[in-house]
């Protein structure tokens, strides 16, 4: 692995993926993206007495879901890196209590899906695992309860609002295969737009994925055309709408190949989902559905994930403070 | 039955929740805090005595939404600073909205016994 530039990383000996798994909630079910999630639920709790049980859940089937897939023995894992948004990421370390693989928390708000990614493409890299697990989580339920009001409630949702994706999605790193590889990675910095309302999370967000996008094409050399597909994470449509033009103010186009998870996760119009999919679990459930599968069958060749989050909790917003968003990146390449 | 008072009713009480709507969909409120905004500006107009004109005017939609709870509250407050002296300031308000608040509670309490909470629709 080599440093290019400020900020960005390209990796010598490409990171094999060699499996992903991803299971979704109900509302994704009726969503545009269905097919390409391995089991979608018929309801949110899935059998269990609480939401945070069901996320537990989610969490550890889908590790399972993709060890299986990958046909590596859970014992030759040697780390799991997750993390998802209950508070002090419980959905993870409750999920994986089983597990018997070496756990580190990680928690990048919904960025955290990529950060697992590149910490675990690091370690792998560095010689210090083989084989590692990435996941990461949300729950429609348990994100509302936590960060805005009781569902008993049943307060109105703003426009600007996006909808919490009810999914878990892990993908199985590995030291050799036969691809997709993880070929580079820009961390972000924290960028705070000045943004308070904790419904309107993809304005929040927006700068960045901006910073992170313009610094990885001037680190690497690249252009937006260079990649088949360029994703963020739940920018949603407000944020999504907002980096096309931060991006092209910079000098960056990327209006012919870019879309957001959060946008391409529900119907707009038939769900009523507002602005957009967002939680940790939207970047995580897409990436392993969505997109893996069309790298697999070699519809995009190169693909660049930008995964945004909103590093804020319920108090801080209560106390008025503005959210700092952070965004990072990894190019996949076949 | 007075056809045209449930028209009023229903036209007042409209007005009020289309305002909350409005105030949701337009400003960065939240709704815990148009909920407050509401109970405060009908205690401020029920202390003021103008609430008792919308009141007469629309009857259930007056006293059915926030406002018409704020003004229960100063309203109850009054009356029992009137016959009680200045403790009733304090008492007088929730001694007013004791039936509404002991049926909320024990209404909920009831509720959460036989239903689970359930994602919402939208």
């Amino acid at each position: 692995m080599k440093k290019v530039g400020k900020q960005s990383y390209m990796l010598t000996n490409p990171i094999n993926i060699a499996s992903t798994a991803s299971i979704v909630g109900p509302k994704e079910k009726e969503g545009p993206l269905h097919q390409f999630f391995d089991q979608c639920l018929e309801d949110e709790f899935w059998g269990e007495p609480s939401w945070e049980k069901a996320e537990s859940k989610l969490v550890k089937e889908t590790v399972n879901m993709a060890i299986a897939k990958s046909g590596i023995a859970s014992s030759d894992i040697d780390f799991c890196f997750a993390g998802d948004l209950l508070n002090q990421c419980i959905a993870s370390s409750f999920g994986l209590r089983e597990t018997n693989i070496p756990f580190i928390g990680l928690f990048g708000a919904c960025s955290t899906f990529v950060e697992s990614m590149i910490v675990a493409s690091s370690f792998i890299d560095g010689d210090f695992a083989t084989n590692a697990i990435c996941s990461a989580s949300s729950h429609f339920c348990s994100a509302e309860k936590q960060f805005r009001f009781p569902l008993e409630l049943g307060n109105q949702r703003p426009p600007s609002s996006q909808w919490t994706v009810t999914g878990a999605g892990s993908a199985i790193l590995t030291k050799e295969g036969t691809g997709p590889y993880i070929t580079s990675f820009t961390p972000g910095k924290i960028v705070d737009m000045g943004i308070k309302d904790a419904n309107n999370m993809g304005a929040a967000m927006a700068g960045a994925a901006e910073d992170t996008l313009v610094s990885h094409f001037k680190d690497t050399g690249r252009k937006p055309s260079y990649y088949d597909a360029i994703f963020t994470g739940d920018l949603g449509h407000i944020g999504k709408d907002i980096l096309i033009d931060l991006a092209s103010s910079k000098g960056y186009n990327i209006r012919a190949n870019y879309n957001d998870c959060g946008v391409l996760m529900f119907d707009k119009e038939k769900q009523d989902t507002h602005s957009g999919g967002s939680g940790c679990g939207c970047i995580a459930t897409v990436f392993s559905g969505y997109v893996y599968q069309m790298l697999q069958e070699q519809k995009y060749k190169k693909v660049l994930m930008i995964a945004t989050g909103a590093l804020m909790n319920s108090t801080s917003s209560q106390q008025g403070e503005s959210i700092p968003g952070i965004a990072h990146a990894i190019s996949i390449e076949i | 039955m007075d056809w045209f008072m449930i028209f009023k009713a229903f036209i007042v009480g409209g007005i009020i929740c289309i305002i909350g709507q409005v105030l949701i969909d337009k400003t960065k409120l939240t709704p815990a805090r148009i909920l407050v905004t509401y109970v405060t500006l009908g205690a401020i107009l029920g202390g003021l005595g103008w609430y008792k004109y919308l009141i007469d005017f629309a009857g259930c939609g007056a006293t059915v939404p926030l406002t018409g709870f704020g003004n229960l509250l100063a309203k109850g407050a009054i009356t029992e600073v009137e016959s009680n002296g200045f403790i009733g300031a304090f008492t007088g308000g929730i001694k007013a909205a004791a039936g509404g608040i002991a049926a909320a509670i024990f209404f909920g309490y009831i509720a959460s016994l036989v239903s689970k909470p359930k994602i919402k629709k939208q």
